[in-house]
């Protein structure tokens, strides 16, 4: 499907990559020092959550509670790897505490609590149920006259919970054009590929059915992120789902695509590994622009 | 003043406090008609929203209201809205979202449906969350007052309304007061029963049957289950022989386990009868059908204390 035609200058598009590099880094780091946690689906998000924070969401570290900022729900909560990451980098916090998660008494908990980390906007982490939450702060900004924009992400092995279907069901009924629905389409959960587990295709043929305003992209095509984001938020009357073919552990040569990456951390040698590579890839950015 | 249901009591309130508080929002899942949520909507078509029957999604969506500023009141059966567990614990609860799920028909007073209509094991569900609170009123004046608190507390709540109509027990004057037992009849030497919701007049009328056999029980009506009025029930315990607890519910997990816990913490060393469901299942058959045969209308009570004093 086509895309408006909203390009990027390539300096923004660099800037972005940068940014991406260096969250995956800190995925690898924390998660090495967490010693349990999620990289495969944090690493699978890491180019479209790098869009939203560092290009076209509205928002501001220094005031968490500003009521129109826009908000960002991670309904797929096992990533949260990437989103403290992003929220690190974009100062909500300093980078040191990154170091903490999933430790006794730490803000950053092994899913996302909104009442622990200023910034993060509900918790989330039982599966199905952001996108719920999501659109009801999206039915407050309507109400109020749309002053913000609710971007909710969700995963493809989070599309089996029947609530995700009441959701996709109810938000068309209130034309909610303040919500933006990216699945995360990885292709792999806990038990195995999401196809084998509980196909959820056709994707795009079940949101559309549901009156959704659907574009499928590369999800770690920068541009085609950008662009579909852009559409999404210049729609009008509807919700839209921007359903994002990614990979799971996209990075990482020996995580990609591979099942066993969902929810474990690499050990230190594993780490060193990983890193390597991503610093690699750092540096080439660098390098490039 | 004739007998009420709570439930509409509810739903005239929530209409009236649609005024005072321009940010009190409410949701349904097909059951407006009966939740009374409709008085509200009728009068703000643009602050209701209509979820269908998708519980769940209800109950996300009022939270998401509630975290961005709203006062959103959720509204289904006592059963169906706290069945949705996992929605309300995380959603609601550890968002600290200020979401009020209201549950109506609670209890098997609602009479015919049976079973699987009614809330039955819904406080026990709620009490266990953390930072819930839970309100049960025993008549209009309260529901009303209930209604009213709920608008200006901040955070998760649960109340629980009925389907049948309730005599009122609250003088004219009444101010619902969150958090405070109300004794409603004194003189307890013998026993004192405290009762929630639907069970509160049963229990004032019981206690006067038993006056006539020489029993002196006082009445305590316990609309705030949680946060529990534990000094008052600590007091009134010490002062009688024996303690009672009345509820349209399980008596495993409502105020009778609530409490029973009370007591027991604070060594309160008494014979304590729970009156209610008695881990059973509901049925179909008339409301005053269903009462008397779990011993829980006024001559059921006051048989089932009596027997006590045997």
């Amino acid at each position: 499907m086509a895309l408006a035609q909203t390009t990027s200058a390539p300096s923004e598009l660099w800037r972005l990559k940068e940014i991406a590099a260096r969250l995956r880094i800190d995925i690898i780091e924390m998660l090495a020092r967490a010693g349990s946690g999620h990289p495969g689906g944090s690493l699978s998000a890491t180019d479209i959550v790098t869009c939203l924070f560092f290009s076209r969401m509205r928002h501001d570290p220094r005031r968490v509670d500003w009521p129109d900022r826009d908000r960002f729900i991670l309904s797929k909560g096992h990533a949260v790897p990437v989103l403290y990451a992003a929220m690190a980098e974009a100062g909500y916090f300093p980078r040191q505490e990154l170091m903490t998660l999933r430790k006794l008494n730490s803000r950053l908990q092994g899913h996302p609590v909104s009442t622990a980390l200023p910034g993060i906007e509900a918790c989330t982490g039982a599966l199905g149920q952001g996108l719920s939450v999501a659109q009801g702060i999206a039915l407050a900004s309507k109400l109020d006259g749309g002053k913000f924009h609710v971007y909710c992400m969700i995963g493809d092995g989070e599309s089996q919970e029947g609530q995700i279907w009441e959701a996709a069901m109810s938000a068309p009924k209130y034309k909610l054009d303040t919500l933006t629905v990216i699945l995360d389409n990885n292709n792999g959960q806990i038990d195995g590929h999401v196809n084998e587990v509980m196909p959820i295709d056709p994707v795009a043929a079940k949101w559309r059915a549901f009156n959704w305003n659907v574009l499928e992209i590369d999800g770690h095509d920068l541009q085609q992120i950008l662009s579909a984001l852009d559409e999404a938020r210049a729609t009008q009357g509807r919700p839209t789902l921007i359903w994002a073919h990614t990979v799971k552990g996209k990075g990482v040569s020996f995580m990609e695509n591979q099942i066993a990456w969902h929810g474990m951390a690499p050990n230190a040698e594993q780490a060193e590994k990983a890193l390597a590579e991503l610093r690699a890839q750092y540096a080439k950015i660098q390098e490039d622009r | 003043m004739p007998a009420k249901a709570t439930r509409d009591a509810f739903g005239e309130a929530l209409a009236k406090m649609g005024e005072k508080f321009p940010d009190v929002v409410a949701l349904d899942a097909d059951l407006a008609k009966s939740t009374k949520s409709e008085i509200f909507a009728k009068k703000f078509p643009n602050r209701f929203f209509e979820m269908g029957i998708a519980e769940a999604n209800m109950i996300g969506t009022g939270a998401g209201l509630g975290l961005s500023g709203k006062i959103p009141f959720a509204c289904s059966f006592a059963c169906f809205i706290t069945s949705r567990f996992d929605q309300i614990r995380i959603s609601v609860a550890y968002s600290n979202a200020n979401l009020k799920l209201v549950g109506s028909h609670g209890g098997i007073a609602i009479g015919e449906d049976g079973y699987s209509q009614q809330g039955l094991e819904d406080i026990a569900l709620m009490r266990s969350i953390p930072g819930m609170t839970v309100i049960q009123p025993a008549d209009d004046l309260e529901t009303e007052g209930a209604v009213e608190f709920l608008c200006t507390h901040r955070g998760p709540a649960y109340l629980r309304t009925t389907r049948q109509k309730v005599e009122r027990v609250n003088a004219d004057a009444y101010r619902f007061q969150f958090g405070k037992a109300v004794e409603l009849k004194a003189g307890r030497n013998d026993a004192v029963i405290f009762a929630t919701g639907g069970e509160v007049h049963p229990a004032l009328k019981a206690a006067g049957l038993l006056e006539k056999d020489g029993l002196h029980v006082g009445v305590i009506n316990v609309h705030t289950i949680k946060p529990l009025d534990v000094a008052t029930i600590l007091r009134a315990a010490r002062e009688a022989k024996a303690v009672v607890t009345a509820e349209d519910h399980q008596i495993i997990g409502g105020l009778g386990s609530a409490v029973a816990e009370a007591l027991g913490e604070a060594g309160v060393g008494r014979r304590l009868l729970r009156i209610g469901v008695r881990d059973a299942f509901g049925e179909s058959g008339s409301p005053e059908e269903l009462l008397a045969k779990h011993k829980m209308d006024a001559p059921g009570i006051a048989e089932q204390v009596r027997a006590l004093f045997r």
